[in-house]
């Protein structure tokens, strides 16, 4: 879109005035925003993140608010509350509010970086695969979710 | 007490000042925030499975290279003074010291250190991985942790989202988990009144500032932490080159804005430094944020070869060693606000007697 005052450029500012109970909207470039005094230049933020991060999970799916993590039992209010998820497997239960979130706080949701493998578990740590998959039973019975806990009991009981 | 002097140089190695633009850039710090499958989060996780995330971060330590000498501190079985030691000599966080109100000391906290590197656990995250150096040495930096990143990464497994990366606790570490800073000194862009506009540039620049010790604190003594705010979306190495372009470009400006100065306002500005060399030196009585702005004058003075005969790692130790918890570390007691007050400004004294030798 060109720039309603000079036509040359385009217009990066997107100016809404009110004159006499009339809306007008009109697109301006950089030069004649500035020639009229607009202000474009961005100011040094006063915001702490807290709150940014407050206004963005504001506005993140409120439908899914009824939502429990299946693992350590973070729900979204606790993560409005403090800003934090409660462990990896939030990432995924709570996956479609997360990809708005991120591309609030990063301009982005996909990762891009350094590719990861974890190590694959030796033999002798079948016994710490069984601890955290009865932890995980432990918590499913707290927070009483339990076609997870039934789940997790098979699969405990396959491995003993 | 615990004893510092075990560690190579206290910890502070980069305050000599040995790096690259030393007399500008202070330190240059990455970290990597990272997580252990299987656990919840530090902040969700019960005292169990943060001193079970503690056990596999001993174990796994000595086997990864740089680390095999490292020396650790139980932060959570440390009185409050040796915690703000700690946190004085920006070897742990604030939130890992116990030191923040939101965030009261937990237990399993801990911290790993080994020269330059370091590795607090249940901070924030499970593991925060890093590497300092002195001066303006980004790659260097990056290097360093990011060899430790994946020698602990074979032994432990980490949390990672094919999409969404290296998952943390807070969502403005995922991804790489990277947080790459500048420790910088720019009197002359304060001075000279540049500064708003180089700060507001930073941040269309998808970078940020910060006070003396990171999130949360205040600019004082016109030092600043420059870093990158996202993590998520631009491989590693272009988020440190990215910001190395930028503090490369604000060196510059300070230095434009130090000749500046030197020529508009020379006798002003010889005047007012030499005020703050002259209180430094014969005061019996210094605030901190008295001292951290005579001693910005100071290291103004010394980068525009106004004052001979004083090194920029005489005032980088005055810088951390005339904080509250060293003087009472010094002093072998606890000290009330104008003991403390008394005490700094008589080691202030003491150490540009003795190390300034013939200034002028």
């Amino acid at each position: 879109m060109l720039c309603d005052q000079c036509g040359e450029r385009d217009a990066s500012v997107h100016l809404t005035t009110i004159v006499d109970n009339e809306v007008r909207q009109q697109h301006l470039c950089e030069k004649c925003a500035a020639e009229r005094g607009v202000e474009t230049t961005v100011s040094v933020p006063q915001h702490p993140l807290s709150v940014f991060l407050h206004e963005a999970q504001q506005q993140v799916a409120p439908a899914l608010d009824g939502g429990k993590c299946t693992f350590c039992g973070t729900t979204m209010s606790d993560f409005r509350a403090t800003g934090r998820w409660g462990c990896s497997q939030c990432y995924v239960v709570f996956e479609a509010s997360m990809r708005e979130l991120l591309r609030r706080v990063h301009g982005n949701s996909k990762h891009v970086g350094l590719a990861y493998e974890p190590p694959a578990p030796a033999l002798d740590e079948r016994s710490t695969i069984l601890g955290e998959l009865k932890e995980r039973l432990r918590r499913a019975i707290e927070s009483e979710q339990f076609e997870v806990a039934a789940d997790l009991r098979d699969r405990i009981r396959v491995m003993e | 007490m615990i004893d510092l002097s075990l560690l190579p140089d206290g910890g502070v190695r980069w305050l000599d000042a040995s790096g690259p633009r030393g007399d500008i850039v202070l330190s240059t710090r990455v970290r990597l925030a990272r997580n252990v499958e299987g656990f919840a989060f530090t902040g969700r996780a019960r005292d169990g499975e943060r001193l079970r995330v503690l056990a596999q971060v001993r174990n796994a330590l000595p086997s990864v290279e740089g680390m095999a000498d490292n020396i650790a501190f139980r932060v959570d079985e440390l009185p409050v003074l040796d915690r703000t030691l700690l946190h004085e000599r920006h070897l742990v966080s604030k939130e890992l010291a116990g030191l923040d109100a939101q965030h009261p000391l937990r237990s399993g906290a801990a911290v790993f250190l080994a020269d330059r590197l370091g590795v607090m656990v249940n901070e924030e995250d499970h593991l925060r991985l890093q590497a300092m150096q002195s001066g303006f040495a980004l790659e260097q930096a990056y290097a360093a942790v990011g060899r430790m990143d994946r020698a602990l990464g074979e032994r432990l497994p980490f949390s990672y989202h094919a999409d969404f990366g290296f998952l943390t606790a807070c969502p403005t570490n995922v991804g790489t988990g990277l947080r790459a800073s500048v420790l910088i000194h720019l009197p002359g862009l304060v001075l000279t009144k540049e500064i708003g506009k180089v700060l507001a540039s930073l941040q269309q620049m998808g970078l940020t500032y910060r006070g003396l010790y990171g999130e949360g604190s205040e600019v004082v003594g016109n030092f600043f932490q420059i870093s990158n705010q996202t993590t998520l979306g631009r491989p590693e190495e272009e988020l440190v080159s990215r910001l190395h372009g930028v503090v490369a470009y604000v060196v510059e400006r300070e230095e434009e804005a130090r000749k500046v100065l030197l020529r508009d306002a020379g006798y002003i500005i010889e005047d007012k430094l030499w005020r703050a060399y002259g209180t430094l030196r014969y005061a019996r009585s210094l605030t901190f944020d008295e001292a951290m702005n005579y001693l910005s004058g100071v290291r103004l003075a010394v980068g525009l070869k106004l004052v001979d005969g004083l090194s920029v790692y005489t005032l980088n130790k005055l810088l951390i060693f005339s904080q509250a918890a060293h003087l009472a570390y010094a002093e072998g007691r606890p000290l009330n606000e104008n003991e403390t007050n008394v005490a700094r400004a008589r080691f202030v004294r003491s150490t540009l007697e003795r190390e300034s030798g013939a200034v002028g």
